[in-house]
């Protein structure tokens, strides 16, 4: 049951005509029926504001901005990373280290001179959200955590506006578009997000660089369709992408009649505490609550020079036992408790992983499992690579 | 009857990194719980302590939530495709 838009996102005529330059600018838009100048003035006088510049962000702000959407805002208080790079296409090298806010201005500016850009170099908030909003007709959200994702959710029914959602992981990517007017919301789809540690991070997971390019430029295809009303948009359709299959599904999506923020009897009316509802307290919360025996590079470094006879657990995974490695057993996390009968409880265990998080867990394990000679490398192979080796190298 | 429940991404690891793994079932419930028989680590992702689906997984046959369906007890139909979908974020650490 596909929704036919009957009216476009109200966007107010402030601005009359195109320039000659605009005309010529965008007359690929111009010469199709589907768009023309009415659909191109719509674009014009339209205001978007994506809350994040990140992978998802970056592919949207180009598009958006090479369509003339005339007023184009951004939330992003992060700054370039190298690691970045590999998926987040507005930024170049000579970018990393500068505010993403800045160097987004930059790009999007010199594709598209002809439109505003607003910037808001802070972490949205339920103090802020509503404020920041409030001016655009339509929120895009290409944000990296789930607090934040129900915070625009919210902050959109409260305020009327249409979510156009993408998420990503790995090499997978939903989409579609959450508030619209008797359409569903984020809420709808999920009323609790999922508790913090069970769904890993791009960081920890991984994700191929090209898919929040592909799932970002599908919110921007649903932005312009939304601005100039044609087409079927994604309200009540949850896109589903998988790149590795190259396969699109869709799932219905239905408008709970008892959702808390859209239902027909709203118990949220205004925004709480997202890092609370996701459990999340404040900084991040630590792995592990029991405190496990650590030993520190250095200190693992003189007692190997030493001759010590220790025995290296690498709890990684193959390939980044590929990237680099201290030449340990490798023995996968999924893997260790079924394979613990292959560890000699009376050597000295050092168990390592990338950042020590991993090995952590290992460590704890066996600690359970009566392992009484076991300690957790502190910082993993990247402070082995910062404190020891340099030459190893870091992902 | 024979259906088809596709595992999604972030749920492979505990699925012995199965994409889609074909079963005998008469209704969702029957699927998911044999799915949880042959995986079991799957169970604690799917299922909280007591014994209800995780809100922030969803399921559907075919293209339908079974929210709004009857649930576990929907009845499947030869060649049904059984979704589990659960929310992803990406980017930061969560």
């Amino acid at each position: 049951m596909a929704t036919r838009l009957t009216q476009p996102v109200p966007t107010p005529a402030t601005e009359p005509a195109l320039s000659k330059q605009e005309v010529l600018r965008y007359s690929r838009h111009l010469i199709m029926p589907e768009v023309g100048m009415d659909g191109q003035l719509k674009l014009k006088n339209a205001k978007v504001l994506m809350i994040g510049s990140g992978g998802l962000g970056a592919p949207l702000g180009l598009y958006l901005a090479a369509a003339g959407v005339g007023r184009l805002g951004i939330v992003d208080f992060d700054t370039v990373d190298f690691t970045n790079l590999q998926r987040q296409v507005t930024f170049g090298t000579s970018d990393v280290g500068r505010k993403k806010l800045e160097a987004a201005r930059e790009r999007l500016a010199n594709l598209n001179p002809e439109i505003q850009i607003d910037t808001f170099e802070t972490r949205l908030s339920s103090d802020n959200a509503l404020d920041i909003l409030r001016d655009y007709d339509i929120v895009v959200d290409g944000t990296d955590n789930f607090p934040t994702r129900y915070l625009v959710n919210d902050a959109c029914v409260l305020l009327g506006k249409p979510n156009v959602y993408g998420s990503i992981f790995r090499f997978e990517g939903q989409a579609s578009i959450f508030g619209y007017p008797g359409g569903p919301c984020y809420r709808c789809l999920y009323p609790e997000p999922p508790p913090p540690g069970l769904v890993p991070s791009c960081a920890e997971g991984g994700v191929l660089g090209v898919l929040p390019g592909i799932i970002g430029c599908i919110q921007a295809m649903e932005t312009i369709k939304l601005i100039i009303g044609k087409g079927e948009p994604l309200v009540g359709r949850l896109l589903l992408f998988d790149a590795l299959g190259m396969r699109f599904r869709e799932l219905k999506l239905r408008k709970n009649p008892e959702c808390p923020v859209c239902g027909a009897h709203p118990t949220v009316t205004k925004l709480i505490d997202y890092a609370e509802f996701c459990g999340i307290r404040g900084e991040e919360v630590p792995a592990q609550t029991v405190s496990v025996p650590e030993i520190t590079p250095k200190q693992l470094k003189q007692r190997l020079d030493r001759g010590d006879d220790i025995y290296i657990l690498d709890v990684r995974e193959p390939h980044e036992y590929q990237i680099c490695n201290l030449h340990g057993h490798l023995f996968p996390l999924g893997d260790l408790p079924k394979r613990v009968s292959e560890l000699d409880s009376s050597r000295e265990i050092v168990a390592h992983c990338r950042s020590g998080k991993r090995s952590g867990e290992a460590v704890e394990f066996l600690l359970k499992a009566g392992f009484r000679k076991i300690s957790n490398l502190k910082g993993g192979i990247l402070a082995w690579s910062d404190e020891v080796d340099p030459s190893v190298p870091k992902y | 009857m024979a259906v088809k429940v596709i595992i999604p991404t972030p749920l492979r690891q505990f699925a012995g990194k199965h994409e889609s793994v074909n079963l005998e079932a008469g209704t969702v419930g029957d699927a998911l719980n044999a799915l949880t028989l042959q995986f079991s680590d799957l169970k604690k992702h799917l299922y909280s302590d007591d014994g209800r689906l995780r809100s922030f997984v969803n399921v559907y046959v075919n293209d339908e939530d079974i929210r709004y369906l009857q649930r576990e007890k929907t009845a499947v139909q030869q060649g049904d495709t059984i979704s589990i979908v659960p929310s992803i974020a990406g980017g930061a650490k969560a």
